[in-house]
């Protein structure tokens, strides 16, 4: 008699893998796709302003850029003849925003200080809640205060500035007209971007490393001494990409300028003269009464304030986020 | 032996020499102050203030050099200045709040809140005619554009900090140009690509759109931040138990921070409820209710304010600053609304 082995039944090996169920590879797909979502709303508002704007591009080329006229004339046969330049519009973007830009940095980087080492905590958290309100008011709301409540202020502040100091360029008007000018739309400008550079910066400031704080404090320094050769220092590439956020900002504002700025196609650097210009406002001031071939121009002036404002934000992002990752 | 208890000094306590400077230099300022207004053709309140915290900072520094020296004195320059700072910025924020509501709160009547522009125009006397049919359609375009960019904000959120994918940084980096695309560009971009291109014309519902691409960014940054505060040790206990990352994340991750998800979504609607420029491209103007979102010009809060702020009569301004008013209400409440959640968010 023979006794069969006992047979062994090895059990089978479990198989591991790193794949993921099929749930999860929905999950994935899913979420995935929709984080491209930026990537094709963004590619999609170029190729489409690209695409309306294309033929005007291509009829003016440069000139679209270097000429300050914006004529569309219609002559007796009913042939539109146009002549579209976006310079003075541009010029006067950056001068606006240069002027805001003068005005809130030094307010935004002394609020962010006080509020980082001097304020005590009651009026720090009220304070750090007010700035992050003011970041919420509708554009529209700082156009209206600007109007009724801060040009009469403004226009007597312009008159003083050229009385005294208007023997400097800027400063010089060739008529004395001191209401809806560059200097005016600064101001409100800058009261709408402080809120983004003084929260930048707080935050910039208030990651200086707390042993560097430390020695400077044992080594006898002030507070001031202290800020001056550590917090400066340490946080000065945070304001720097702070301020141009605001930037990208102001480059993009619209009602708030409309509002307060009197829009001309004319190159002006006389600050406080009543005429200037601004992409944004523009395109809202020609939108009601342009025709076909000026849509088409508004639509290239769109695509141009879009990349102007993606190159300033790329920048701005880049300087923050290097900053706060390098600790330097 | 006699026991000598020593008396606590406090160096640092002002004595009355410093208390007598401190005033005599306050009151030194207040008269050059007066002095200064009242011989330059520098007038007003303002004035007054400036010259008053100017001439007061020259003089405590003066006054106190003496005792503390140079580097003291600079110390004290720079507490003081960056006091000025903060003063200023206040003083902004109230004149704005002030203007709104004092100018605002005239032209608030029951009328005004519950009747529609649909048989007065914005000239008539104020009392007849109101902006519910404007609150009606803002709401509306809010709803929305809510729907679109909450789960768009907040998917790309999840993967930002769920799944870190390769394209993370890419991502990141878009989200980040994506809040800094002007207003006015996304209503032309939504004019050249719809309006343009296909049957559809103005409306609520592409008003939203044009309101989604400002409001996705703000979402998404704000969800991720509040994703990021979520312990990992929750993650993980979550695939320990053997859960999905699907699982884990619908039901551990997203119910952690519930309350921060929907800070997130109030700040994105504070953003866009005051929106203007991209309303004048897709949903134009309507003086009675359109309860029809995709066909047809809707009212909104912010084009009654344009049109009054152009309209020009007192009439209609007085309509513009009540509409703000209401407008900046309701901004304020989600403010609020929104503080009081994210603070809970943290603390747990």
């Amino acid at each position: 008699m023979s006794v069969a082995a006992p047979t062994k039944i090895a059990p089978q090996a479990r198989v591991i893998t790193t794949k993921p169920r099929v749930s999860d590879q929905i999950f994935r797909g899913i979420v995935t796709a929709f984080s491209f979502s930026a990537l094709v709303i963004l590619s999609l508002i170029a190729i489409f302003l690209l695409s309306k704007g294309y033929s005007t591009l291509r009829e003016q080329g440069l000139g679209f850029i270097t000429h300050f006229e914006w004529v569309v004339n219609v002559d007796d046969a009913g042939v539109e003849s146009a002549h579209f330049g976006l310079q003075a519009m541009l010029l006067g973007t950056i001068v606006i925003s240069f002027i805001a830009l003068f005005i809130a940095v030094p307010l935004s980087v002394l609020t962010a200080l006080f509020l980082t080492f001097y304020a005590p905590n009651v009026i720090k958290k009220i304070l750090v809640s007010v700035i992050d309100l003011m970041a919420a008011f509708p554009s529209i709301l700082y156009g209206l205060w600007g109007f009724f409540v801060l040009m009469p202020m403004a226009e007597y502040w312009a008159k003083l500035l050229h009385k005294w100091l208007g023997w400097i360029y800027i400063f010089d008007v060739s008529q004395p007209v001191f209401t809806r000018s560059p200097f005016i739309a600064g101001i409100v400008l800058s009261v709408m971007i402080i809120p983004i550079i003084t929260s930048v910066s707080r935050e910039v400031f208030s990651q200086t490393p707390l042993d560097r704080v430390q020695a400077a404090y044992a080594l006898g320094a002030t507070k001031w001494g202290m800020i001056r050769a550590v917090v400066l220092p340490f946080g000065a590439g945070g304001v720097v990409g702070g301020s141009m956020l605001g930037l990208g900002r102001a480059f993009g504002e619209t009602v708030a300028v409309f509002s307060v700025l009197n829009i001309v196609f004319r190159t002006n650097f006389h600050i406080l003269f009543t005429q200037g210009g601004n992409v944004a406002s523009m395109i809202i001031q020609r939108w009601g009464e342009a025709g076909k071939k000026e849509i088409g121009a508004l639509m290239a002036a769109g695509l141009v304030l879009f990349i102007l404002t993606l190159a300033v934000n790329f920048l701005a992002n880049a300087i923050v986020t290097r900053t706060v990752k390098s600790g330097r | 032996m006699s026991i000598t208890t020593v008396k606590p000094t406090k160096p640092w306590a002002a004595t009355p020499i410093d208390r007598a400077i401190t005033s005599l230099s306050i009151i030194l300022g207040l008269a050059t102050s007066v002095l200064v207004v009242a011989l330059t053709p520098m007038k007003g309140k303002l004035a007054y203030f400036f010259v008053f915290y100017i001439s007061w900072i020259i003089i405590d520094s003066l006054l106190m050099y003496r005792k503390i020296g140079g580097k003291g004195v600079r110390d004290g320059l720079a507490a003081k200045i960056t006091l000025f700072g903060g003063i200023l910025v206040m003083m902004a924020v109230t004149s704005i709040l002030w203007a709104t509501i004092s100018r605002g709160l005239k032209g608030i009547n029951t009328a005004f809140l519950t009747q529609t522009m649909h048989s007065a125009s914005l000239f008539d006397p104020i009392g007849k005619g109101g902006i519910l049919h404007a609150i009606v359609g803002t709401l509306m375009l809010i709803a929305i554009a809510i729907i679109i960019s909450v789960p768009m904000g907040i998917l790309t959120a999840l993967y930002l900090t769920e799944i870190k994918g390769k394209a993370s940084g890419l991502i990141q980096f878009l989200v980040q140009a994506m809040s800094g695309v002007p207003s006015v560009v996304a209503g032309l971009f939504i004019y050249a690509a719809i309006i343009l291109n296909t049957p559809l014309r103005s409306s609520a519902f592409l008003g939203g759109l044009a309101l989604t691409i400002l409001m996705v960014p703000t979402v998404t940054r704000t969800a991720q931040e509040v994703l990021n505060l979520v312990p990992r040790d929750l993650r993980e206990a979550g695939l320990a138990m053997g859960a999905t990352q699907w699982k884990t994340v619908a039901l551990v991750v997203v119910p952690a921070a519930r309350s921060g998800l929907i800070t997130a979504v109030i700040l994105g609607v504070a953003r866009i409820a005051g929106e203007t420029a991209p309303l004048l491209f897709t949903v134009g103007v309507f003086d009675n209710y359109n309860f029809n979102p995709f066909k047809g010009d809707q009212g909104s809060i912010p084009t009654v304010v344009w049109r009054g702020l152009l309209g020009g009569t007192p009439e209609s301004i007085q309509r513009a600053w009540s509409a703000i008013f209401v407008l900046l209400t309701i901004v304020l409440i989600m403010f609020v609304l929104a503080r009081t959640l994210g603070s809970k968010a943290m603390k747990k």
